[in-house]
């Protein structure tokens, strides 16, 4: 019975589809011009340049357009300056990103848990985000520069003065300005997804006697987690962003720990070496390619979970 | 029994009280923490000359020649002036047409690749959220792949094509592509989304075309995640300086952001005035559109609409 009715339901929409697609149709086509001007645009300053780069990479030079397979990849690769670059950006992420999603989610806990002065606070953690860094690059060097204020308060407690931004701890000086920027936009992601947790199973879990951080860790954990993995890649990617703040903190020519991925393609850039700079995108393509590829894999697989 | 159950209850309060009054402190030290740098650098634009050589000048003052200024061997870190005054904002603002140089660089590098970009965008997210198709999804899968990428990576295509172009050193080679970048599109797209079919549906059965359900029905809906996106394009490109290092070399059409680090030991007074005036445009637009912008970064978490 059920079944026959469905059947006709079916048909229904089947014919009424019918009648309608000659007009569904043209929707369909005049509503595509409206992605023309993007498209074009995308075209000309990404995608089309973007194809000739991956010829470059593969030829010896843009005159004579002689394939010489991976050449150039190796070139890049093995090039010291390259490996530098790389290895600082990596050790950074490795240092930046999990601050970076433990303190917004301390700070987004904080802040769902119903204290006065909550939209205050929040404006306070967010307004960071808003202050262009080049006004306050600053006060970071007047509280880091070897004869800075740091130095200054540490003096009398014993410790040596040390030059922050040139020696193994820049790294260090970086993440503050890091998080200091990030942590109230992750902060908002994670608000928006404590926000979400379901009171049903929470409530459940709280007559059935359990405390406040079984009820964490076991039930508004795996609701957020999801969102843990999100922010983490989110962030991993805005650790190689991080260029911005080093320039504007130390110029052209930074510490050596500080020598960056853009360091070294503004480098490149200048000595107009057509076929390092299209190798050594390729291979930061590739790499991008792989964490936004997890980021993608970590939503389709785990944001269904939780999703109703 | 009535007495225990009052004094148990009267004790969870109590507890739940002193964990409160604990996340507030702790998140006062957070609040002050993110306020500090911001705070200084305004409360030290208020200060005098000579105040800021005295206090910093050992740090920025490697090559000045002097020797009658007292200049302190370590850093004097101060919240509140000696003595308030206008003084280096009179100098910046009336005397040294550089500073406003630079600042009217970065308004219009900035302007109209916020205002087009979002128009752009708009568009585009119309075309992607009205229908979906094998197409659209490749398409607007690109488009995020394109908005992660690093400067790193988009940079070289944008240089390539300025070349080609011969806008390299011009204003164009860092507006054009600004434009064009698909971020906006992105959160629009999924705010598109979001407006109710049948309102759409309804719009075309009273006869209105697409551009018509364009302007009418899904603009004003979507004002909210217009704005904030705005404000979003207007930070990013506000503080720019990876595009204009590679884009724009000429030292005379950059913005105040690639200026404020280049600032000398014999402009370090100003330098904070300098800086309190670039934070202003920003800071007016977040205190006007936070909830809008708040609204944008949850749109942002999660790459499916």
């Amino acid at each position: 019975m059920k079944l026959s009715r469905n059947k006709t339901a079916d048909a229904k929409e089947r014919r009424e589809n019918i009648r309608l697609s000659g007009e569904e149709r043209r929707a369909r086509r005049r509503s595509a011009y409206f992605l023309a001007p993007s498209v074009l645009g995308v075209m000309t300053f990404f995608i089309v340049p973007f194809c000739v780069i991956i010829f470059y990479a593969f030829v010896d030079n843009p005159i004579n357009k002689e394939f010489v397979f991976f050449d150039n990849f190796v070139n890049v690769w093995n090039n010291g300056a390259f490996r530098r670059a790389a290895t600082n950006t990596l050790s950074f992420s490795a240092l930046a990103v999990p601050l970076a999603v433990v303190l917004s989610l301390v700070l987004a806990l904080i802040l769902e848990a119903k204290i006065p002065m909550k939209s205050r606070f929040r404006t306070f953690f967010l307004s960071p985000m808003m202050v262009p860094v080049a006004s306050i690059v600053l006060i970071w060097q007047v509280v880091f520069h070897y004869n800075g204020a740091l130095n200054a308060w540490l003096g009398p407690l014993g410790v040596n003065q040390i030059d922050w931004l040139k020696s193994e701890y820049s790294h260090l000086v970086i993440v503050l300005l890091f998080l200091w920027k990030n942590l109230g936009y992750n902060m908002i992601l994670f608000m928006a997804a404590i926000a979400n947790i379901p009171k049903e199973p929470v409530e459940a879990a709280s007559i059935d006697g359990a405390g406040r951080t079984r009820i964490f860790f076991s039930i508004k954990l795996r609701y957020i987690s999801p969102s843990i993995l999100f922010v983490t890649i989110l962030s991993l990617i805005n650790s190689f962003k991080v260029f911005r703040e080093v320039y504007l903190l130390t110029g052209d020519y930074p510490y050596e720990t500080l020598y960056l991925l853009q360091h070294f393609m503004n480098n490149t850039f200048q000595s107009l070496d057509y076929q390092k700079l299209s190798a050594a995108a390729l291979i930061m393509f590739a790499a991008m390619t792989v964490i936004i590829g997890l980021l993608f894999f970590a939503e389709s697989r785990f944001g269904k979970d939780v999703e109703n | 029994m009535t007495d225990n159950i009052n004094a148990a209850m009267r004790k969870r309060r109590r507890i739940h009280i002193a964990k409160i009054a604990l996340l507030t402190l702790w998140a006062g030290v957070f609040a002050v923490l993110f306020l500090m740098p911001t705070v200084l650098t305004i409360s030290n634009s208020f200060m005098s000359s000579t105040e800021i050589t005295a206090n910093y000048g050992s740090i920025f003052a490697v090559g000045q020649a002097g020797g009658r200024q007292f200049i302190s061997e370590r850093v004097n870190l101060k919240f509140i002036p000696d003595m308030v005054t206008f003084k280096q904002y009179i100098t910046v603002l009336l005397k040294s047409p550089d500073y406003l140089f630079k600042f009217w660089n970065a308004v219009i590098l900035t302007l109209p690749i916020m205002l087009l970009q979002v128009a752009v965008a708009a568009v585009a997210s119309y075309g992607f959220a009205r229908y979906s198709g094998k197409f659209r999804t490749f398409l607007f899968f690109s488009y995020i792949m394109m908005m992660l990428m690093p400067s790193q990576v988009t940079l070289v295509p944008n240089w390539l094509v300025s070349k080609w172009l011969g806008i390299i050193d011009t204003r164009w080679a860092v507006v054009l592509p600004g434009i064009f970048s698909p971020f906006s599109v992105f959160i629009l797209t999924k705010s598109m989304k979001r407006v109710p079919k049948n309102i759409i549906e309804a719009a075309r059965l009273d006869g209105a075309n697409e551009w018509q359900i364009f302007t009418r029905v899904c603009i004003p809906s979507c004002k909210g995640a217009l704005y904030s996106v705005l404000i979003l394009v207007f930070i990013d490109y506000w503080n720019m300086v990876e595009q204009v290092l590679v884009l724009l070399t000429n030292p005379d059409k950059q913005p105040l952001s690639i200026f404020l680090s280049r600032i000398n030991a014999g402009e370090i007074s100003l330098a904070f005035a300098v800086a309190t005036i670039y934070m202003v445009p920003p800071l007016l637009l977040f205190l006007h559109g936070e909830e809008q912008l708040v609204e944008g970064i949850t749109y942002s978490g999660g790459l499916k609409s």
